[in-house]
């Protein structure tokens, strides 16, 4: 089993820099409205802005910090779209919360680690945007296991090469 | 107590930026209320808290009300309802005369206030981003306010009906538009052949469906699909689509699944409706109505004018006419001794009396291959002065039949029918 569990003083916490801070999640917006123009079905089954979201809440380890990071990407996720803004914001702000609340108790650097975790937190998110549309802003939503499962898988499989690429421009505390 | 704070600390600011944002989403969302207007999600709360109070004193109320004018106080009810009976006989003989005023109406409407909308002016965009979710099936285009778009114009390519102009930004000058295909946009529609109109809306799985059509009429796969023109934003008549799935839908409609005639997944350039004009439609004239026979007749050879010819000239001979129609220049005006003014060869398209078989005749002529210049085009006959079909022959220097000895004879099948 990829994940370890360890005590809070082993989990190493790193920070970025504000070009990389602002940066990433900027470029992760700009190709999530971009790349479905020539590639229409990449909307269907990646979300880069929350593979983002994850990635930064785990590595730096700070349920606070996770969660207005999340809250922040979402938002900004929500303003490209027309539906009403907070859908995302909400759904992100939970994903975040709960990745670098996960963070701080488990170890996950490794590619197996981070393909569940990854996966888990995009079924999630699917989770809470699907209530938040249907129960509150009356979407017509149709929830699929079998689209939400393979979504799942793609983006847990591009999370992989996508922290890893990150990881360089991590700094230790 | 602050060590309960502190405690979670965490989970209350992730309630707290929680509860934010439900709340800023309760002000965005708006529902449709009773009088059909929008209301804000935040405000139906609002009155959701109050209104079972509100609800419990007007029940107690109306139910005292009800007790006392239903068990009670009955005095002249049986006179009263004798009087509605007659009331509801006279109601229903007005009833069917209001119904044949209301369908004549309509019929009156149809024929005198009947316009239609064109398209008379518009501006070429290019798509530049989308809205990165399947849940959200817009696109930006590099045109906005500063290009004259407006809210709910709308967007078309060569193929058909793409979307409507959602918003329209000043700086950049960009504007978002919101595809046929997402769930909350809805199109005025109706089907070619059976003229069914209904109402096209998207999914949320970004396919494209036509509501409101009646599940007891008959709708064949393939047929196309226009816009109807009754949601005031498309223009009638633009293609929207082709039928390609009829099934059993909810509530007595059809589900009718469309595939929308522009390609929606790979979109490039549009085209932004930016003016349109409405006509009143005109009944066509059928006193200039075009015949076949006149279009097959504008296609053959005419017979150029006939020139004035002096009485007193000293009259010449058949071989003095063919030279001179033999050395007229191309596009001059060769003598036509012997045809009379206005006639023109579409007015007799069977083969002349006096035509050969090689296909000296002008019905040939009509062939495209069959057409050369003045300079090729040698006069085969000499004594067109006494025939005046071969005049016409020679006079009219696109027709070589001599040019081409292995042409066909003379076609006939050009004949009007």
């Amino acid at each position: 089993m990829p994940i370890t569990y360890t005590s809070g003083e082993q989990v190493e916490v790193y920070r970025f820099s504000i070009p990389v801070t602002i940066g990433v999640p900027l470029l992760a917006l700009f190709l999530q409205a971009f790349i479905p123009l020539r590639f229409p079905r990449f909307a269907v089954y990646v979300d880069l802005p929350l593979l983002v979201t994850i990635f930064f809440a785990i590595s730096r380890r700070s349920p606070i910090a996770g969660l207005f990071t999340g809250a922040v990407i979402g938002l900004a996720q929500d303003m490209l779209g027309h539906n009403p803004i907070g859908i995302y914001g909400i759904a992100k702000t939970v994903v975040g919360y709960g990745a670098s609340s996960l963070g701080v108790k488990l170890d996950v650097e490794n590619a197996g680690a981070r393909l569940l975790v990854t996966l888990a937190f995009y079924l999630l998110h699917s989770a809470v945007y699907f209530t938040i549309a249907r129960g509150l802003v009356n979407m017509t939503q149709q929830w699929s296991w079998g689209h939400g499962i393979l979504a799942a898988l793609v983006n847990g499989v591009l999370g992989v090469f996508l922290y890893f690429l990150l990881d360089r421009f991590k700094q230790r505390t | 107590m602050e060590s309960v704070l502190g405690r979670y600390r965490n989970l209350i600011i992730l309630a707290g930026v929680l509860f934010l944002q439900v709340i800023g989403l309760a002000v965005q969302v708006k529902r449709i209320g009773n009088e059909e207007k929008d209301t804000r999600l935040i405000r139906i709360w609002a009155v959701g808290a109050v209104a079972p109070f509100e609800r419990a004193v007007v029940w107690v109320q109306n139910s005292a009300s009800g007790v006392w004018h239903n068990y009670f106080y009955l005095r002249g009810v049986r006179a009263e309802n004798r009087q509605l009976k007659e009331q509801i006989e006279q109601m229903r003989l007005e009833q069917v005369r209001l119904t044949e005023d209301a369908a004549q109406a309509r019929r009156l409407q149809n024929l005198l206030a009947f316009k239609e909308q064109f398209v008379s002016k518009t501006v070429a965009a290019q798509v530049i981003g989308s809205g990165g979710s399947d849940l959200s099936r817009i696109i930006y285009i590099d045109k906005g306010e500063q290009d004259g778009l407006k809210r709910d114009m709308a967007v078309i390519t060569a193929d058909g009906v793409v979307g409507k102009v959602l918003q329209v930004f000043k700086t950049p000058s960009v504007s978002q538009v919101l595809l046929i295909s997402d769930q909350s946009s809805g199109v005025g529609a109706i089907l070619e052949k059976s003229r069914l109109q209904g109402v096209l809306r998207g999914t949320a799985n970004g396919e494209v469906v036509l509501e409101r059509v009646m599940s007891d009429e008959q709708v064949q796969t393939g047929e196309t699909v226009l816009t109807s023109g009754g949601d005031q934003i498309f223009p009638k008549g633009l293609p929207v689509g082709t039928v390609t799935k009829v099934g059993t839908g909810k509530d007595l409609f059809l589900s009718i699944k469309i595939k929308p005639a522009a390609n929606l997944s790979k979109l490039e350039e549009v085209l932004v409706l930016v003016e349109k004009q409405e006509r009143q439609a005109v009944a066509e004239d059928k006193g200039t109505r075009v015949r076949a026979a006149d279009i097959l007749a504008q296609r053959l050879p005419s017979v150029p004018d006939k020139p004035v010819v002096d009485p007193n000239a000293k009259p010449a001979n058949g071989q003095e006419a063919a030279g001179s129609a033999t050395n007229a220049k191309p596009g001059t005006k060769p003598p036509a001794s012997g045809v009379s003014p206005g006639t023109k060869a579409a007015t007799s398209p069977t083969r002349p009396p006096g035509a050969t078989a090689s296909g000296s005749v002008p019905v040939t002529s009509a062939k495209p291959k069959m057409t050369t210049t003045a300079a090729s085009a040698p006069a085969v006959k000499t004594d067109g002065a006494a025939d005046p079909e071969a005049s016409i022959t020679e006079q009219k220097p696109p027709v070589a039949p001599a040019a081409e000895p292995n042409s066909q004879p003379p076609a006939d099948d050009n004949s009007p029918h």
